[in-house]
């Protein structure tokens, strides 16, 4: 490893980036809330509410839901041992909305939390349904895997899809797959800090994930049990998904390209990349919030939209890059 | 020059005296009977009757009142699906039979997407006013332009280079697609951003509300595309058999291709500027087409595959319609059928 | 005759052909042969049109291959590579009809069919005439394109590795084939061969390729020497006159 030691300042150099554009979303937005003002308690009490209640849960949700997503993108790439795999494209929040829809239809006095539970069980579900098929495949191709992934998500989407539509739930269905910022305020954000939670889980676990991305032969060999690594990584993606659909609505590619960005940086050691995801994660969605945010001002368009052009650009440069060593 | 017709040699013989001698020479009438060629013409024959069938019911089914009106206002309805099933039907087995896989088709590397986005960066970049100052038949001859254009470098640049894996094209396809369409969403957005529904209607396909003031010049434009694919007919089978194989025989590839390909984003925008752009429905339609003539020879594939899809659109969009009164949903039932589909060649391919 | 001078190829920095001229004879078989990567399949994909040279020039039968028309060449010169995976399914005669596409675009004529019914007697694929190409063995697939090139019935008929997925027997009659392609019919087969024992048994005149270059040329006996097919493979291999025929033997 040539670059072992290096990176921790340029770690906390990113943290400190990242902060940044934190302030920076704290202080965008159409109602004029100034840092000095605030400081100096001269601020309106207008001003304070819409800060306290708008911008700071946003900015809250902004960073638990970038950092979770990233970090459920990196489980995945190592669960499934490819580099392309995230929720989105290998039906996990085709199948979380799927769970969403079908609880707000048959159960729609639960609490969110129980919405969200069992949109997280669905996502558990897809998942493995996507695993198997998996393993239907002889030749694991690596861009056959995220291709199967994606068109499988496309089936369960069309499935859900065919069902708001009979039951009249389109434009809520259009709004979880939009995931968007602007609708968090206090009270309807704090589910995210599960993402948090699943964060952490990934970071105690790492070196497990680390060692089952290298095969079940390897694992097994190190004396660890495989199937409960596995299964571990797949809840912590399934609540990722499922808490982050059920908060903002899906955000697209955003746990494939920073964990890959990441890799090309510090390399693959888990230990070492979960901090670099979350933190980057955090980053990358804060600045897609705030250019969608000022691009149309006074409007904002939805993180979705930002990410899709943002992502699917990435993803093409990662496919493209190089010739393919596989 | 000695006869070719001198005795066969027999160390080429494989297998003699087990499952080739009853064969040899003459057919018997089992065989005559059974005969291959006889199973297109049945199931051109099944599928044009069907076809007609859903035309007629399309056309008449719960009519009230006025006839002339009836059949005026479906006819051209009617006239616009019948135009995007063959623009659909005939631009994928073209692109299938022009990469020689059974994967990919145009929609799914992104085509319709990137028309989608031509469409709106016009109206982004020239303004709403470009829209309604400009003739509509004129700014779509201008769009199927600068499709043609547009497609034709992505295309070069993604099969002219090196070789790539089919992986790697379907998945790129993919990506630009979404590429295409978050950018549409992107400028959509910014033109009008509280037209959430302007947004909903463009980006989904609607077979139950099509664009009649493009329906003269779709038809114009369709028919001097099959003139011209016509007069290519001799090389399509020819072009399935593979680059190296069409090169021997004596067809002139790269330009065949291209003009092929021309033909191909042409069709493409014409079905898309009607119905919206509709990812799997080429590729549903292709597949059963190869499989119910259960041979390659376009003279049949074309056909079944053109009849399959009128039956597809036409007698789908009655039964939705008129039988069970759903509206738009035919296309979500589309793309769920064609999805897995899609899973289903992907995985199969991969296990053989 | 094939005339190829200064041909050239490469990809990327690698050169795969450097300057490669030649001069083969018409009529009879010959077989190029080389170690791994020694350019043979290039050199064979550029002399028949099939890849674009990155210098020089070919003429067969005094046409340019790189100028004339297409269509043309495909009546003078036919050209089988190694690979045919493909995704259409045909039968055995469909295939063997596309023989005669150089001529007819399709449309066949009574001699076009008398054309593609001996290419069928010829390979003895009458029994299997009206199966799919997905239903052969892969020996019986690769005698149907074979059918197919000597339907095409042109003066040159290049071979890209015919014996690759033929067992002795079918290897063995395949080649008799050939001879009897060149003797009869006098054709110019031009093959790219791995088994020397093969090339010096049935050819007439063999080029060997290294590195991209000619490295010899001559007429069979000539060719399968200790000394020059030692050097060639740069390995040791001995040569053995068994029945009036040069063997080598390399496995020691």
């Amino acid at each position: 490893m040539s670059n072992y030691h290096q990176p921790e300042p340029f770690l906390i150099l990113a943290i400190v980036a990242t902060a940044l554009l934190a302030l920076v979303s704290l202080f965008v937005g159409v109602s004029d809330v100034s840092l000095p003002a605030l400081l100096a308690g001269t601020a309106e009490p207008r001003a304070v509410e819409v800060f306290l209640v708008s911008r700071v849960p946003r900015t809250l949700a902004l960073v638990l839901a970038g950092a979770s997503m990233a970090i459920g993108g990196l489980v995945m790439q190592m669960v499934v041992r490819n580099r392309f795999v995230e929720p989105s494209t290998t039906g996990t929040s085709e199948s979380a909305a799927l769970g969403f829809l079908t609880v707000t239809l048959l159960a729609p006095g639960w609490p969110l939390v129980a919405k969200m539970a069992v949109s997280a069980l669905f996502a558990l579900g897809g998942t493995a349904l996507f695993l198997r098929i998996l393993k239907a495949v002889p030749l694991r191709d690596v861009l056959l895997v995220p291709l199967v992934g994606i068109m499988l998500g496309g089936v369960i989407g069309a499935l859900t899809a065919f069902i708001a539509y009979r039951a009249n739930l389109m434009a809520s269905l259009l709004a979880w797959n939009m995931g968007d910022f602007s609708g968090v305020i206090r009270g309807r954000y704090e589910l995210l800090w599960i993402g948090l939670v699943c964060c952490v889980l990934a970071y105690v676990a790492a070196d497990r994930f680390t060692v089952a991305g290298m095969g079940k032969d390897f694992t097994t060999n190190l004396g660890l049990n495989y199937k409960r690594v596995m299964t571990l990584g797949l809840v912590i993606v399934s609540l990722v998904s499922a808490v982050v659909l059920v908060s903002v609505g899906s955000i697209p590619f955003l746990g494939l390209i920073v964990p890959n960005i990441v890799s090309l940086m510090v390399g693959d050691n888990m230990r070492r990349t979960v901090p670099w995801v979350t933190v980057g994660g955090a980053a990358m969605v804060l600045a897609c919030d705030i250019v969608g945010r000022l691009i149309r001002f006074p409007y904002e368009i939805p993180i979705a939209v930002v990410m899709g052009v943002v992502g699917a650009a990435v993803f093409l440069y990662l496919l493209l890059r190089t010739p393919r060593h596989a | 020059m000695h006869d070719l017709r001198s005795r066969p040699h027999p160390e080429l013989v494989e297998g003699r005296g087990r499952n080739t001698k009853a064969a040899t020479g003459s057919t018997s009438w089992i065989d005559k009977l059974t005969m291959r060629p006889s199973r297109p013409l049945i199931v051109l024959a099944a599928l044009t009757l069907l076809a007609l069938l859903s035309i007629a019911l399309f056309m008449t089914l719960g009519a009230k009142g006025n006839w002339s009106f009836v059949l005026g206002f479906r006819g051209k309805k009617l006239l616009s699906l019948v135009l995007v099933a063959y623009a659909v039907a005939v631009s994928t087995v073209l692109f299938q039979t022009v990469t020689n896989n059974r994967i990919l088709t145009p929609s799914i590397m992104g085509f319709d997407a990137l028309y989608m986005l031509i469409k709106t960066s016009t109206v982004f970049f020239l303004g709403v006013g470009a829209l309604t100052s400009i003739d509509s038949q004129l700014q779509f001859v201008v769009e199927v332009l600068a499709m043609v254009t547009f497609s034709g470098l992505l295309f070069r640049w993604l099969f002219l280079g090196e070789e790539r894996s089919l992986h790697l094209l379907v998945l790129v396809g993919i990506i630009f697609g979404i590429l295409f369409r978050s950018m549409s969403a992107l400028m959509q957005r910014m033109l009008d951003p509280g037209a959430f529904n302007v947004l909903q209607d463009t980006m989904f396909a609607s077979f139950a509300t099509t664009d009649p003031t493009l329906l003269g010049i779709s038809t114009v434009i369709v028919l001097a595309v099959s003139v011209v694919g016509w007069r290519l007919m001799h090389s399509f089978d020819v072009l399935s058999l593979g680059r190296a194989h069409a090169i021997n025989l004596g067809v002139d590839y790269k330009r065949t291709v291209a003009i092929i390909l021309v033909l191909v984003a042409i069709l493409v925008s014409v079905s898309t500027a009607l119905v919206g752009p509709v990812t799997f429905f080429g590729l549903l339609i292709a597949t059963l087409a190869h499989g119910l003539i259960g041979q390659s020879k376009h003279r049949y594939v074309l056909p079944a595959a053109v009849l399959l899809a009128i039956v597809a659109l036409v007698g789908g969009q009655t039964l939705l319609e008129r039988v069970f009164a759903f509206d738009t949903a035919l296309s979500i039932i589309i793309e769920f059928l064609g999805g897995a589909v899609f899973i289903f060649l992907v995985l199969r391919r991969s296990a053989r | 005759m094939i005339v190829a001078s200064n041909v050239s190829k490469s990809y990327g920095a690698a050169c795969v052909v450097d300057g490669v001229s030649l001069q083969l004879p018409k009529g009879g078989i010959t077989s190029i042969i080389g170690p791994n990567g020694a350019g043979k399949s290039t050199l064979l994909s550029m002399v028949s049109r099939l890849m674009a040279m990155d210098a020089g020039t070919v003429t067969v039968g005094g046409l340019d291959v790189s100028k004339a028309a297409s269509d043309e060449l495909a009546r003078r010169l036919s050209i089988l590579r190694q690979d045919n995976h493909m995704t259409a399914r045909l039968t055995v005669r469909d295939l063997v009809s596309f023989g005669r596409y150089p001529y007819t675009k399709g449309r066949l004529t009574l001699d076009d069919k008398e054309h593609i019914e001996r290419a069928i007697r010829y390979l003895d694929l009458a029994a299997l005439s009206e199966r799919f190409l997905d239903e052969l063995s892969g020996g019986q697939r690769q005698r149907a394109f074979v059918a197919m090139v000597l339907a095409q019935d042109t003066d040159y008929v290049l071979l890209d590795e015919p014996l690759n997925s033929l067992d002795m027997k079918h290897a063995s009659a395949m080649m008799k084939l050939m001879k009897r392609a060149a003797t009869e019919l006098g054709k110019t087969v031009v093959l790219v061969l791995h088994d020397i024992n093969f090339a010096g048994w049935y050819s007439d005149y063999i080029v060997a390729m290294k590195d991209g270059r000619v490295a010899a040329q001559g007429p069979a006996a000539e060719m399968i020497q200790p000394q020059v097919l030692s050097e060639i493979y740069e390995m040791e291999i001995a040569v053995h006159e068994l029945a009036g025929q040069r063997i080598s033997v390399y496995y020691g």
